[in-house]
């Protein structure tokens, strides 16, 4: 059932050095309040799953709490490189960071075989490329009914699950909309689970496309308004893409990130 | 840079591809050039185009150029928003969607793609691209495959460094062995014309060039010994109409469009 505790509670609690995390929100609701505490809380040897790392895992890569990053698209959406995720792959900097990477489909398919309790799931992708050749976790299975050659991708169960919403109520019953991405099927395949929050209410009144994650499949709610910025809340905040075009400029060169972290990380509460 | 014809060669890029986008079609869009054309289509020829995009959002009208597929008016102005699994697993897979756009680092002449990273040896890049994304699906699954990209020898090779989606593989037959569902690509539109497969080799023919474009040149940046069609065709240039509403998408903006508040 789900606890409601602070943001560095709620990292503390359910965040541990070694563990496998997975902090999803498909460019919408990208929970980087917590990302930034787990930075803060100095977490290291993480392996970070997430479809899209984005500047999120760009900025816990380049802080050193990254062993392994298990992935599908390594970019700074609409602008470019993310320099720090690349300065690991390509000089170990500030440490080697072994690579898992997929296709989005592969990602999506691993989730929903973890959430569904299963131990992989079935998908036409692959064929042909190198992924499945580089690839753990990818393998050719034979339809026992039709013959046809598919592909199956091993389940992903994270030990713990972290997501941004826009709210939820006392009891710790969350709700969030708009672009949902795949933090239902991420949160129900792992061990524990955070949820930030822009707000905790009285009743969630009902929203059309939304999603429901019942107190008793989360682990903690912490409320940290504006706790996606860069990315937004539909409804609460938009999308600051200068962030994401100044982050180029931040992130290209170690000290100018170096010192944006000791600015506007280290030793500043996200509340 | 604006070109002697009054467009850049950036812009015939863009028109050339919107105007392969025909009315009423289903298109999975990429970000950045891919968007540009398919919004440009949108806002011209094919009113009723039906964008689609990763994150979930399906027939979106987005007013102006999203940065990322994740921006607010997507989702804000889509016939439906679905979950990732679900857009990749119902909407993509079954071959529901009629064309995918692409971008590319490395194209070969098979049309296989390269996004994954440069140099020879996977675990030790050159550098390290940001990966498949939706790709690999887009290219095995949509019924065509349009790819946009610049033209030069570091880009257009005779083998990708890594094949991240799937072109025509080794040649013919391969996309029926491995069982892909989609045909393929069927134009790669880039900053000097367009190349074509060759129905009988699967291999990349250029088949027009925009004016102005000499073959040689066109030869010089391929790194391949580039087949030219005997029919070769030159593509007319954009109409005002067309660079009028390209340039309008891209000076707007959600402050454009919501000023004054």
């Amino acid at each position: 059932m789900a606890e409601i505790v602070s943001l560095a509670e709620a990292i503390a609690d359910a965040v541990h050095d070694g563990d496998t995390v997975a902090m999803e929100g498909f460019t919408h609701l990208i929970p980087h309040a917590a990302g930034r505490e787990v930075i803060r809380q100095g977490r290291r040897g993480l392996t970070l799953v997430r479809m899209t790392p984005d500047v999120i895992y760009d900025q816990m890569i380049g802080a050193g709490c990254a062993r392994k990053l298990v992935f599908s698209w390594g970019g700074n959406p609409g602008v470019g490189s993310l320099h720090r995720f690349r300065d690991a792959v390509e000089h170990s900097w500030p440490g080697p960071l072994e690579l898992e990477e997929h296709s989005h489909a592969g990602m999506a398919n691993r989730y929903v075989a973890g959430a569904s309790g299963l131990p992989f799931a079935v998908l036409r992708g692959y064929s042909g490329t190198g992924l499945a050749d580089h690839g753990a976790n990818i393998a050719e299975i034979i339809c026992p009914f039709t013959g046809d050659t598919l592909t199956a991708v091993a389940a992903l169960r994270p030990d713990v699950t972290v997501i941004h919403a826009q709210r939820a109520d006392r009891a710790g019953n969350v709700q969030f909309w708009g672009i949902t991405g795949v933090q239902k099927e991420a949160v129900l395949a792992a061990a524990r689970s955070v949820v930030t929050v822009e707000e905790i209410v009285d009743v969630l009144d009902p929203r059309p496309g939304a999603v429901v994650l019942p107190a008793w499949v989360v682990g903690f709610v912490a409320l940290a308004p504006g706790g996606a910025h860069p990315s937004y809340a539909l409804g609460y905040s938009v999308r600051d893409n200068d962030f994401y075009l100044a982050w180029d400029a931040i992130s290209r060169d170690r000290e100018t990130f170096g010192r944006w972290l000791d600015e506007h990380v280290s030793g500043r509460g996200d509340r | 840079m604006t070109g002697e014809g009054g467009y850049s060669a950036d812009e015939i890029m863009t028109v050339t591809a919107a105007r392969a986008l025909r009315e009423g079609m289903t298109c999975f869009v990429g970000i950045g050039r891919p968007s540009e054309a398919a919004n440009l289509a949108r806002a011209t020829h094919a009113p009723n185009l039906v964008l689609i995009y990763e994150s979930g959002t399906i027939g979106a009208k987005p007013g102006w150029l999203p940065l990322s597929i994740g921006d607010g008016i997507l989702a804000e102005t889509a016939d439906a928003v679905v979950s990732v699994p679900e857009i990749f697993n119902y909407w993509l897979q079954p071959g529901r969607i009629d064309i995918g756009f692409l971008g590319a680092a490395q194209i070969d002449r098979f049309g296989n793609i390269n996004t994954t990273v440069i140099g020879a040896d996977y675990a030790e890049p050159k550098v390290r691209l940001p990966g498949a994304g939706g790709a690999p699906e887009i290219a095995a699954c949509c019924r065509e495959v349009i790819v946009i990209v610049r033209q030069n020898r570091r880009t257009f090779l005779e083998r990708v460094d890594f094949v991240t989606s799937l072109g025509f593989g080794d040649g013919p037959g391969s996309r029926q062995y491995l069982g892909l569902p989609g045909a393929g690509p069927r134009k790669i539109i880039t900053d000097l014309g367009v190349l074509e497969p060759d129905p009988a080799t699967c291999e990349l023919v250029l088949t027009a060039v925009y004016p102005g474009v000499a073959v040689p040149e066109v030869r010089e940046r391929t790194g391949w010994d580039l087949r030219v069609a005997a029919d070769l065709g030159e593509i007319p240039p954009p109409r005002p109409s067309e660079l009028a509403v390209l340039r309008g998408l891209l000076a707007a903006g959600p402050a454009a469009a919501e000023a004054p508040r």
